[in-house]
């Protein structure tokens, strides 16, 4: 995927191959190290790179640092107690660290957080209003995203002038996302999507970002614990343990790898393990532990 | 370099869940108490025993009723200064009424007439949460700041209208009223804090301590698990008063010797609430730091320019003090958004893992 871009880019362009390298990438991340409460150390150096107009999902256990490393990405540690203490981030060839979030916002990275949080006193449609706040662009534009958003996402139509508080979970991811998509984003960093919901609004969700990607030209870094969901809509995926990456490749790749089958998809030797052997089923190993 | 725990092996849950599980928190906490009622009482000069000394350990009693309430349960209040108006207003009747009972009974009983009126105060709390609570004890504040004023049999209809501390003695030592010393004073008043404190850390980190942290993290799951709410706020609410009005009997029968109403208004009040806030909510070590800060930091500022010899007109140090002061106060809370007591304990986390950052 990465190369594929790089070739056109510097047929094209005819520039050097790392500058058009650093062009096709909208997400840099190199080395970075976070640090929560000044003493204790969650992200361990984590490295990884999201393709202008990729999917990437970031898969890993409970606790792995997934939350963390896009709350990085967003500079909003901060409220947590954390901060980024080595490396660099780089979002479409700015560092992020010198930013504040509602600049990263401005310039096209916006983070949908884990748990929705839509503003449950205002209206659906008020909710995605509010997701037009740094649009400089007047009304007009505002107008026509809001009905690109209501044709992604028919189900918000229906409810606009319900109070978000009180719609469903699906709903409620729904208008998260598409608030977040009112800011015409470049990249939106979706933590845990399919966080309580029901397997066909999952897969609705998917559907939808794949639909984003493709039509919008929107890029993701999606963190997930639905290894199986997320790794059938990505095109690359690293895992993270214990706040390591610990293994990345194409999505594909990592689907067939026996590792990542035993430990993520619940699938061993080839077939699916039974609930009755569950208890006997041990880790072979753990990377970099 | 001192502060490790190496070598200390732990082989029961008790020793590992104590409260200084460490041997040099445990050192440095006999130390602080042996130089407390050892040291002090000998070499302290009275002004510092009684303009310090004394107010500082009374109002950190009366920040633990508080954070008890605050901190622990989650219930803020502003009702606190009228609470300790009760505690001494009720120690007042009662030595006045029995006065061959030992003093230290009426000071501590005194506390129970608060608990009590701070649990009909309290009852709100069943209904109204945050800042709706914090308006509804208001409405207490205001309420016994007009009934220690208008109701003269409080004060055994003194045409004065304020209480005058009788002279009490204990084993033949005047400990209350004009002729006891400032020593004896605090000694008395060092003794019940250091053990009300005690007290207070076993309730925190017991079973009803629990409680009230689960009650104040989210009510809905503590009831969920079967934790009786209105039981619950409501011990919490007579806990925190009880120490307030210990607090303020000893204010006026052990510091003030005499007291008017107005010393137990909103002000008070709002004193011991931020106390509470810049010390830390949620830690008995933060309500003393909250006390050291707000009562002991600005007599520093105060006497230090004439101790160094700076010629200082007394209306420019007041001024200044009360710059000083609110500034380090910002300062502190800029430093560290959750209180003082936060920042030593990353202090100590950070000298643990001395010289690696982490």
């Amino acid at each position: 995927m990465l190369h594929v871009d790089r070739m056109t880019l510097v047929t094209e362009l005819e520039v050097k191959p790392e500058v058009a390298a650093a062009a096709a990438r909208i997400l840099t991340l190199n080395n970075v190290e976070v640090v929560y409460d000044h003493v204790i150390l969650v992200l361990k150096g984590v490295s990884l790179d999201v393709a202008r107009g990729g999917i990437v999902a970031l898969l890993g256990a409970n606790g792995a640092g997934k939350s963390t490393t896009l709350k990085a990405i967003s500079n909003l540690l901060h409220a947590e107690r954390g901060e980024v203490t080595k490396g660099s981030i780089v979002f479409d060839g700015e560092e992020v660290k010198a930013r504040a979030p509602n600049e990263l916002v401005r310039s096209g990275c916006i983070q949908v957080m884990e748990g929705r949080h839509c503003f449950e006193h205002l209206t659906v449609e008020e909710n995605l209003l509010t997701g037009a706040y740094t649009r400089r662009d007047g009304a007009a534009g505002i107008r026509r995203d809001l009905d690109l958003v209501y044709s992604y996402f028919p189900r918000l139509n229906e409810r606009r002038n319900a109070l978000a508080g009180y719609t469903s979970g699906g709903e409620q991811q729904m208008c998260a996302l598409g608030r977040a998509l009112m800011s015409r984003p470049k990249m939106i960093l979706l933590d845990e999507p399919s966080m309580g919901l029901a397997p066909q609004i999952v897969e609705e969700i998917f559907e939808i970002v794949h639909r984003l990607n493709e039509k919008e030209g929107v890029s993701f870094l999606l963190a997930e614990q639905n290894a199986n969901m997320a790794l059938k809509y990505a095109r690359y995926g690293y895992i993270l343990e214990n706040g390591r990456i610990v293994m990345d490749g194409e999505a594909k790749a990592l689907r067939e790898n026996e590792d990542v089958k035993e430990f993520y998809l619940g699938i061993a030797e080839g077939k699916r393990k039974s609930f009755r052997n569950a208890k006997h089923y041990k880790r072979r190993k753990r990377w970099l532990a | 370099m001192l502060y490790r725990e190496v070598g200390q092996y732990k082989t029961t849950y008790e020793a590992d869940h104590a409260i200084f599980p460490l041997l040099q928190d445990r050192i440095g906490i006999a130390v602080i108490l042996a130089i407390a009622f050892l040291f002090v009482p000998f070499t302290a000069s009275d002004f510092v025993v009684n303009s310090m000394l004394i107010p500082i350990l009374i109002f950190a009693l009366a920040a633990i009723g508080l954070n008890l309430l605050t901190g622990y349960a989650g219930l803020i209040s502003l009702g606190t200064g009228g609470f300790m108006g009760v505690g001494a207003y009720g120690c007042y009747k009662l030595a006045t009424a029995f006065p061959q009972v030992n003093i230290l009974v009426p000071i501590l009983l005194s506390g129970f007439f608060s608990a009590a009126v701070g649990v009909v105060f309290g009852l709100p709390s069943l209904r109204i949460k945050g800042f709706y609570l914090a308006v509804a004890t208001l409405a207490s504040q205001f309420f016994l700041s007009w009934c220690f004023v208008r109701v003269p049999w409080l004060v055994n209809y003194n045409v004065s209208g304020a209480i005058e501390v009788p002279t009490r003695t204990f084993f033949g030592i005047p400990i209350t009223g004009p002729n006891a010393t400032a020593t004896t004073r605090y000694l008395v008043v060092l003794a019940v804090v250091v053990a009300m404190t005690w007290l207070a850390s076993n309730l925190v980190h017991g079973r009803i301590g629990r409680m009230w942290m689960a009650v104040r993290d989210m009510d809905i799951a503590a009831e969920l698990i079967g934790i009786r709410l209105y039981r619950t706020k409501l011990l919490a609410f007579a806990v925190s008063s009880f120490y307030a009005g210990v607090a303020g009997a000893m204010l006026v029968f052990l510091w003030l010797g005499a007291s008017e109403a107005d010393s137990f208004d909103i002000n008070a009040s709002f004193l011991v609430l931020f106390m509470v806030i810049i010390g830390g909510l949620g830690s008995l070590l933060g309500s003393y730091l909250g006390s050291v800060l707000i009562l002991g930091l600005p007599i520093v500022l105060r006497t230090l320019p004439g101790s160094l010899g700076v010629p200082l007109n007394s209306a420019t140090v007041e001024h200044l003090q009360f710059m000083i002061v609110g500034a380090l106060i910002i300062l502190f809370l800029i430093v560290e958004p959750n209180g003082l007591a936060r920042l030593w304990q990353i202090g100590k986390q950070k000298l643990r893992v001395w010289p690696f950052p982490y």
